[in-house]
């Protein structure tokens, strides 16, 4: 009898949990699955009359031909120096700021506290008009400096905010034994505050990379044929009248996976900074 | 801590905030204002002897131009259709995970990921699998029988619009998933045990519980998400490029296209300047309950 109640219960939470979990899982990642496969199958094999779930032959040819003929070692070496310059510059400039808006009360504090928030959520169409001339009249079109500073207008408001609640978190009375011990308040946040927190600055900087490396709309208006990040030389491999979808997935798993395996490191944090808020509130 | 700074006008927090206000100031405020000017500008680039200012000539002309309404229209549809399917996706999702079970911890990650999909990804991957000639999704409704022949979804006037919204539900759904998981973990056990001892049913505990409990959380991820998914650009242009003909235009492509096609930037930021005045009541609200709790969560 108690036996038969357990198998009941097991079966219903089959039904009621499992099943369907596993149906949105299957919903998240079959995109994933499909762009893997394709990018597994010849070229050819894309054309056939016969549709194919997987291919009869499965090969590397897709990546191979992704670095030999399109010069895709150059687009990731492109987005590299771009993703770390805007991380670093990034860090430089909000880790003092958000230690400030953290730790001090000053006259104008929730009026820049706010903009920095303000500006976070405005449409990038209404910078891009004045940055592009910007950058023309400056002379940096198509460098990686114009991609840095166009990435900087979302990277520094929201990393203020990011930082500033991971500051927050950090109990003040740690610089103010740092401060007894002798410290001045520049070396409280060098040495005392800064390494207790690195998880979250890391996790911060991580963040600005992965926006800079997937950013496409000021990377199609601000370079040409000098510089080419990731995201538009896949879009250009997107012609006019047939589309080389093996080369293409090839190149959409080569830069995707990076991300998601350094958002897996930083998941922790991140979600702990996004729903803070959300759920004090 | 405050009083003994209040006493001297400490200008050391303002040192520490200089670089980030400075660069803030010269890539962000004075290119806003520059839209904000330039929308009252004729500015064409390919036409620079003709750059003069004419008041509100732009918003005049924008009143009577179709494909501005067109893009209004869509824009309401994109925002309410990607919004309810993520809620209702990603409330289902988060109800599911917060349930004790084994594989929970893997699941939680998984479900993570079209959220930190890029977005030009998450456009191609979604192009390759509604083709027209090879797509996965033709193939398997023909085979399901719901399709006698393939469908170029995206290249359908009727159906394009639908077909990213789709898209961007799958990549925004696992954001409401987590932040309303992050909300039903804070509900105290304490409610529905005294509810169960007074005897509520399932649907009671729900709506009596829950769904009350839930409303802030509910409510700060709507603001976010409705100014993202209204801001949102990069997908819809990349899967069609605004087209078929207007069907997929919404007030960013228009910009965009304008900006980046037309080299009309006068018009192009006049499209800007009124997104942002439309955005501005979502932003306004979203923006003082978040101070409010920072406020609360700093000191």
């Amino acid at each position: 009898m108690r036996k038969r109640k357990k198998t009941h219960r097991f079966l219903q939470r089959v039904f009621t949990l499992h099943i369907p979990l596993l149906l949105i899982l299957g919903f998240a990642l079959a995109p994933y699955v499909w762009t893997f496969i394709t990018s597994l199958t010849p070229e050819d094999d894309l054309y056939l009359s016969e549709f194919r779930y997987f291919p009869a032959h499965p090969t590397g040819t897709n990546y191979q031909r992704l670095f030999s003929r399109i010069d895709y070692g150059r687009n990731i070496q492109d987005s590299l120096i771009v993703a770390v310059c805007t991380m670093l510059l990034g860090l430089c400039i909000t880790v003092p700021a958000s230690y400030s808006f953290s730790r001090y009360r000053f006259i104008g504090r929730t009026v820049l506290l706010a903009q920095f928030l303000v500006i976070n959520m405005f449409p990038v169409v209404l910078l891009l008009v004045p940055l592009f001339i910007l950058m023309r009249v400056l002379g940096l079109m198509d460098t990686y400096l114009s991609l840095i500073i166009a990435y900087s207008t979302f990277t520094i408001p929201f990393s203020t905010w990011m930082l500033t609640g991971f500051f927050n978190a950090i109990p003040k009375e740690l610089d103010e034994a740092a401060q007894i011990d002798g410290c001045n308040r520049f070396t409280t946040l060098l040495r005392v505050v800064l390494p207790v927190a690195l998880p979250g600055i890391s996790a911060t900087g991580i963040y600005i990379f992965i926006t800079a490396w997937n950013e496409f709309i000021y990377a199609a208006i601000l370079t040409g044929s000098n510089i080419r990040t990731i995201p538009i030389a896949l879009q250009n491999m997107i012609g006019e009248f047939k589309i080389a979808w093996g080369l293409l997935t090839a190149g959409g798993v080569v830069s995707a996976v990076p991300v998601i395996v350094l958002f897996f490191f930083i998941q922790r944090q991140l979600i702990h900074g996004m729903t803070a808020g959300a759920v004090k509130g | 801590m405050s009083q003994e700074y209040r006493k001297r006008v400490d200008l050391f927090p303002y040192f520490l905030l200089s670089p980030a206000l400075i660069i803030t100031l010269l890539v962000i405020f004075y290119p806003i204002i520059r839209t904000f000017t330039y929308s009252f500008m004729q500015y064409i680039l390919w036409k620079p002897t003709e750059i003069k200012f004419i008041g509100l000539g732009n918003y005049l002309k924008i009143l009577e131009d179709p494909v501005f309404w067109i893009s209004v229209q869509n824009t309401f549809i994109w925002i309410v259709g990607v919004i309810s399917l993520q809620l209702l996706l990603g409330f289902g999702t988060a109800l599911l995970l917060n349930q004790k079970f084994f594989w929970r911890g893997i699941a939680r990650s998984l479900v993570l990921i079209p959220w930190v999909t890029p977005s030009v990804i998450t456009a191609l991957m979604w192009r390759w699998m509604y083709d027209g000639n090879r797509g996965v999704i033709n193939d398997l409704l023909v085979r399901a029988g719901i399709l006698s022949s393939y469908f170029p979804w995206l290249a359908n006037d009727k159906t394009a619009l639908y077909a990213i919204i789709l898209a961007l539900m799958w990549q925004g759904f696992p954001f409401f998933a987590i932040m309303i998981l992050a909300g039903l973990q804070a509900i105290p056990d304490t409610l529905y045990e005294a509810a169960e001892v007074d005897g509520a049913s399932m649907v009671q505990k729900f709506t009596r519980i829950t769904l009350p409990m839930l409303v802030p959380v509910l409510f700060t991820s709507l603001m976010l998400r409705i100014i993202w998914v209204a801001n949102s650009l990069d997908i819809i242009y990349i899967m069609t490029g605004g087209g078929p003909g207007y069907a997929t235009h919404t007030l960013p492509v228009y910009s965009y296209i304008r900006a980046y096609k037309g080299m009309d930037f006068g018009y192009a930021s006049t499209i800007a300047v009124i997104l942002t005045l439309l955005i501005t009541l979502f932003v306004s609200i979203y923006v003082r309950k978040v101070l409010r709790t920072e406020d609360r969560g700093a000191v």
